[in-house]
């Protein structure tokens, strides 16, 4: 059974259509990386599939709350300790493992500094670590090695890993090889909408949907 | 939901978290206004019950802005529209845990503040009572205007303008039972009507105001 299965899926940006046509499916212990050229619309779709915005043709089908969403903002309160952030996201999201997580990401010796003195990259492992936390099978990650460096890359390609040989899958946009031996790979680019009568703007009845 | 409200509170008592601002604000202005209208108790005791409902209301405004837009610009609102409760939920307790920092502490002041406004002892239960129903409204309409504006760059004017008139009936019926108060005049009928504008706020602006972040957050 699969997770996630994306049909026929187009998504709008401020009103015109960024991508449309999107077909893929995961499976638990499949990863798959999106990639295309800036302003295709990787992020749009992630948070179409995340249950933040709605598609505006195609079908998002998966179980309920099976997604956990890292962005570019890590959600962390700058003046919270690192673990005090985790733990409310554990919280948040009934999961457990809080300690297990700081170590995943190489934060156990930073867990009782506020979050607002940690660098960006060590803001990023802890935003990375509520993934873990969260407990959920899908992970959907949107350039999630951005300010890491090589060795926290590896890092999280581990976690990655290991998330995968646990039953879950993960479905990200990056530029980099995480090195993730049986990543697939879905390249946007031919999914891009194409401009013409049918592309225009998505409707007004958006506010109202 | 839980988690959430103790994490707002902290937050709040935290450094930088505004805690507190409300009361100063509001002590600026019980103790500047015997200035401006003359410590003659003539003078301040009629007009005392609407300068302390006003005081309160302005003050809770100064603090509105802060309720979804910290959480949106580090990334948490969209976190907390993805956890397993809803957002209606999310908002009750945000706008709850707005009250616990915002309306609380005033609800404690106004009492002392009164006295510098001359305002007669007899109307002090009254002036607890009516802030105590009515400041709840004004924490959850605050919370609509803080999803409505969520996404701007300086929505609080904005929000300011959205929320004042939804304001309007509580700070009538609250100031009149104050007044009826401070005269000894019967006050159920104001104190129904408050109470009635109250419970009717906290039943449905979950609902507007989730809807609300839902479009701002696409």
């Amino acid at each position: 059974m699969s997770l996630l299965t994306v049909h026929d899926l187009s998504v709008a940006r401020g009103g015109l259509r960024a991508v449309e046509g999107v077909s893929f499916s995961l499976n638990p212990g499949q990863a798959l990386i999106l990639k295309g050229p800036n302003g295709i619309g990787k992020t749009t779709l992630l948070r179409t599939i995340a249950g933040l915005q709605v598609p505006v043709a195609g079908t998002v089908a998966m179980a309920e709350d099976a997604v956990a969403y890292a962005a570019h903002s890590d959600g962390l309160k700058s003046s919270l300790t690192a673990r005090e952030n985790l733990t409310f996201w554990a919280q948040v999201f009934g999961g457990d493992g809080i300690e297990a997580a700081l170590a995943a990401m190489d934060l156990a010796a930073l867990a009782d500094r506020p979050a607002g003195a940690l660098s960006a990259g060590q803001k990023r492992r802890l935003g990375l670590a509520r993934l873990i936390v969260s407990g959920r099978p899908l992970w959907v990650l949107d350039e999630p090695t951005v300010s890491l460096d090589a060795a926290s890359v590896r890092r999280f390609a581990q976690v990655v890993g290991t998330h995968l040989g646990q039953g879950g899958a993960a479905l990200m946009a990056t530029h980099i090889d995480l090195g993730l031996p049986d990543a697939q790979m879905l390249d946007l680019t031919p999914f891009r909408a194409r401009p013409g009568p049918v592309a225009r703007p998505s409707g007004f009845n958006e506010a109202f949907a | 939901m839980i988690a959430l409200l103790l994490r707002d509170l902290r937050l709040a008592t935290r450094a930088g978290g505004g805690f507190g601002l409300g009361v100063a604000f509001f002590l600026i202005l019980s103790a500047l206004v015997p200035f401006g209208i003359g410590p003659d108790r003539g003078a301040l005791a009629p007009v005392a019950p609407g300068i302390l409902w006003v005081g309160a209301l302005l003050s809770c405004l100064l603090s509105l802005d802060r309720i979804f837009a910290l959480d949106h610009e580090d990334g948490s609102l969209d976190l907390l529209a993805t956890a397993p409760m809803p957002l209606e939920g999310t908002v009750a307790v945000k706008a709850l845990a707005h009250w616990i920092t915002t309306g609380l502490p005033l609800i404690l002041a106004a009492p002392v503040f009164a006295i510098l406004l001359q305002l007669p002892t007899r109307a002090m239960p009254m002036l607890i009572l009516s802030l105590l129903i009515g400041t709840p409204a004004l924490s959850m309409l605050g919370a609509f205007g803080a999803a409505v504006t969520v996404g701007l760059r300086r929505g609080g004017l904005l929000l300011s303008l959205l929320v004042l008139p939804l304001y309007i009936p509580t700070l009538i019926f609250g100031a009149e039972i104050t007044r009826r108060g401070a005269e000894s005049l019967p006050v159920t009928t104001p104190l129904v009507f408050l109470g009635g504008v109250t419970l009717l706020v906290l039943a449905l602006i979950p609902f507007a105001a989730a809807a609300a972040l839902r479009v701002n957050l696409r």
